[in-house]
């Protein structure tokens, strides 16, 4: 028995129920597909009025259009020689055309479904404001420019944080009660402080104080031209902004991790199993391991979509060139297309996350396989 | 009463909880003296005030405490009113002229400079401005001659602007060349008794100056001061009633609403459940924090509008699902089916019998969002979307890294908001965790 190579799943022992598991998982799939489209479709509108403010963003564009083109006008001085009547016609019919092209010459209520409709095609268009930094307008580019950036911190360090706290509270649940246990559990109240703030004293001791690490920033300035200098450089930028994230979340995960472990580790089965003989690690595998499953599972997914987001203030506090930064900077500059296109990929990201969770669920969980989903009636 | 005492016996069995619960009490304490100590109106204008209301403090002063820790102590600001009675001022009237003698002793023990020197004039006359003429008396007995003007109706007269005075003082900057001993190489700072005395004429009869000393320190009060010589106490200590009541209405609300929503919807159940399903889904997609910033660059920056926008993005949240397994649970116990049989409405059954068995669950969360709402304020404010006329923590922080307090050694201006802020956040963490072993029974045991 504890020899057998398969995990002992939850076993099927007719054919006609597979069948019937089969058709129900796809359509609580389908339907799953639908609902989720209909959830992103209606929170991407959200957004694009909130981003809008309802169309009042137009309005603070008029005014800025009109002042710059004015203005522009008054110091040309090849227009110098035009009358006052002239002028005006020509400041009119310039911010005409300035209108048209930021397509202010319709009302916000339909240019709101045609913003939907693009969006939802994942047609970002152009930034109004921002740039990248090869000079481009378009916000597919300027969000692949900053993204590899954030993916590049907080997925090595959400990777390395989750499976170490994993492990971590694995471990912790077998030693129960010991001094680090205590220490973890003490500790765990750590996490009410946003990562960012952690930077801060991070900051304060290592680049002010001690001198030892940059104060931010991705690379040295100028980069370094090799590519053994710059992995370097880099790995240096990172050490703190990583500390900082681990500072905020790595007790707390531990202590939360390590209580559902041995929540699951009192359930009668497991007393059972450890009963019949079987080996700690295979009691860990099988029993505690397997019902805890979905929820790691989520925990996970939900740490792929955080990663995709960036952190705003985060960014800020270390200077890194990411998502979260150019978020803030665009909402500074009222640049909806920025914000409705970082907010397009983010649902999408998170649609198509929870839609795979669904599924895997479907898969994992055999309440859903049987059709009793979670507690509804 | 009994379920009272046996719960605090529970508490006190956890120490963190009795750390936590103290320190809260104390924030709780700090706030009711902020509020009647410094009332409202009189905190803002402090902190939107000017020159002409912090004239008397120094530029970005470290607190008092940081001389604690070094080896050349800071120079503590300290100034002289003769208006209020300070040193010593006589008046003498004759031939048409009053003749005024200031002087202010005092005592300078500080191995450092101060910052300036600054001498304020306001003085009377109807006609012809009165004439004053400055001499510092070293403890060695030297007389420094500083300068003799006219003075206007008020006048400033600063040390470190006075060119003359630096060429006399061998080029030494005024404020400290003054406190010199010029005859020994390098020039040594001379500690003893000093008196600055002001001779003053008055043209008039009733023609009188009156004048005021400060010298600017390197410190100043128990917080030290920024970069436009706000005194930080003001900001820390109004901090503190500003963030327990963004943090406590915050987590109220959602907490309150949450539960309310999640148990309409598993006791009507059908479309009501759906709709509460789907609304908590699509809130999943919105980005919290951009919609925040948004908030804050669009609408308004007060910080009653974040507070709302806060609940309204936080109620249809991931607690909603928690609540609704356990209603879910409570939904079908005997006595709910009971409450049913007699014929209780649909009202009374979520609020006296669905509502108040959750509380023990709702209690710990509340008290752990309490911290994180808390922080949010500060996190918003640090992003400069705080709220412009309260001084807060958070504001604190970011005019600090705003004006380099990093990179200049003023690690005060950071550090104090920062570890009052993370103190009550640890407090009111310690306190919820505890809350949470106590009241989830499957938690107890471990």
């Amino acid at each position: 028995m504890a020899e057998s190579t398969l995990p002992a799943p939850v076993t099927v022992p007719k054919k006609n129920l597979a069948d019937s598991a089969v058709v129900r998982v796809g359509k609580y799939m389908l339907v799953r597909l639908v609902t989720m489209a209909v959830t992103v479709v209606i929170g991407l509108y959200l957004t694009i009025l909130i981003a809008n403010m309802g169309g009042y963003v137009d309005q603070i564009r008029r005014g800025e259009i009109r002042e710059n083109t004015q203005l522009q006008v008054m110091n040309d001085p090849s227009l110098k020689s035009l009358s006052g009547e002239q002028r005006a016609v020509l400041i009119e019919d310039r911010i005409a055309l300035e209108e048209k092209r930021l397509g202010l010459d319709q009302p916000f209520a339909l240019r709101s479904f045609s913003f939907l409709k693009s969006a939802i095609v994942l047609d970002l268009g152009f930034a109004q404001y921002l740039n990248s930094d090869t000079g481009s307008k378009q916000v597919k580019l300027i969000i692949l420019e900053r993204l590899p950036s954030t993916l590049l911190l907080f997925g090595t360090t959400n990777f390395l944080l989750f499976f170490g706290t994993l492990f971590a509270a694995l471990y912790l649940s077998r030693r129960y009660g010991s001094f680090l246990d205590k220490l973890v559990v003490g500790a765990s109240p750590m996490s009410a402080a946003p990562a960012w703030f952690y930077g801060i004293f991070l900051i304060l001791i290592f680049s002010a104080g001690l001198k030892i690490f940059p104060f931010g920033g991705m690379v040295d300035a100028p980069p370094p031209d090799n590519t053994i200098d710059y992995t370097l450089s880099l790995l240096k930028h990172m050490i703190l902004p990583t500390l900082a994230l681990a500072l905020n979340s790595v007790a707390y995960s531990i202590y939360a991790e390590r209580t559902f472990f041995l929540i699951y580790s009192s359930e009668d089965y497991v007393e059972m199993a450890k009963a019949k003989g079987l080996t700690a690690r295979d009691v860990e595998r099988r029993y505690i391991m397997r019902p805890t499953l979905p929820t790691i599972i989520t925990n996970f997914a939900f740490l792929l979509i955080g990663v995709w987001t960036g952190a705003p203030i985060f960014e800020g506090v270390f200077n890194w060139p990411g998502l979260g930064r150019t978020t803030v900077i665009a909402v500074g500059l009222y640049d909806t297309p920025v914000i409705v296109g970082t907010t397009v990929i983010f649902s999408y990201m998170l649609a198509v996350t929870v839609f795979l969770l669904d599924f895997v669920y479907a898969l994992v969980d055999p309440r859903v396989k049987i059709g009793s989903e979670g507690g509804a009636k | 009463m009994n379920s009272i005492r046996k719960f605090f016996s529970d508490l006190s069995q956890y120490p963190s909880a009795v750390v936590g619960l103290v320190i809260i009490l104390l924030m709780v304490a700090i706030s009711i003296y902020t509020l009647i100590a410094i009332p409202y109106e009189k905190a803002i204008t402090l902190w939107r005030g000017d020159e002409n209301v912090w004239y008397k403090t120094p530029k970005t002063a470290q607190p008092k405490w940081v001389n604690w820790f070094r080896k050349d102590d800071l120079l503590e600001t300290f100034s002289f009113n003769s208006a209020d009675g300070d040193g010593t001022k006589t008046e003498e009237y004759s031939n048409e002229t009053n003749k005024i003698f200031i002087s202010f002793p005092f005592e300078y023990d500080s191995n450092s400079f101060p910052q300036e020197i600054t001498l304020f004039f306001t003085s009377q006359f109807d006609k012809k401005e009165p004439f004053v003429s400055i001499t510092l008396i070293t403890p060695d007995g030297r007389e420094v001659r500083i300068g003799s003007f006219a003075v206007g109706k008020t006048q400033t007269y600063r040390f470190s602007q006075d060119a003359k005075l630096a060429r006399r003082l061998k080029g030494n900057s005024p404020e400290q060349g003054v406190l010199l001993d010029l005859a020994t190489d390098p020039p040594t700072l001379v500690k003893g008794h000093y008196e600055l005395q002001i001779e003053g004429v008055g043209f008039e009869e009733n023609s009188t100056v009156d004048a005021e000393m400060v010298v600017y320190g390197g410190a100043y009060g128990w917080a030290g001061t920024d970069h436009r010589r706000r005194d930080l106490t003001i900001p820390l200590l109004w901090g503190a009633p500003v963030a327990l009541a963004f943090g406590l209405l915050a987590a109220l609300g959602t907490t309150l609403i949450t539960m309310i929503i999640a148990a309409i919807g598993t006791w009507y159940g059908g479309w009501v459940d759906e709709l509460i399903q789907r609304i908590t889904e699509v809130n999943l997609v919105l980005p919290f924090l951009p919609i925040l910033i948004m908030i804050g660059t669009f609408y308004s920056r007060s910080i009653w509008v974040i507070l709302m926008a806060v609940i309204m993005l936080s109620i249809f949240g991931s607690g909603i699902k928690g609540y609704r397994a356990v209603f879910l649970q409570i939904k079908e116990s005997p006595y709910v089916e009971a409450a049913r049989a007699y014929g209780a409405g649909n009202w009374r059954i979520i609020m006296q019998y669905l509502v108040p068995r959750i509380i023990p669950l709702l209690i710990p969360q509340l008290v752990i969002l309490i911290p994180s709402n808390v922080f949010l304020e500060a996190s918003l404010t640090v992003l400069g979307l705080g709220d412009p006329v309260l001084p807060t923590w958070g504001k604190v922080i970011q005019e600090g890294i705003a004006n380099g307090a990093l990179f200049q050694n003023q690690f005060y201006w950071v550090l104090e908001p920062s570890v009052i802020l993370m103190i009550t956040g640890l407090a009111f963490a310690m306190v919820g965790f505890s809350l949470d072993r106590i009241f989830n029974p499957r938690l107890r045991g471990v």
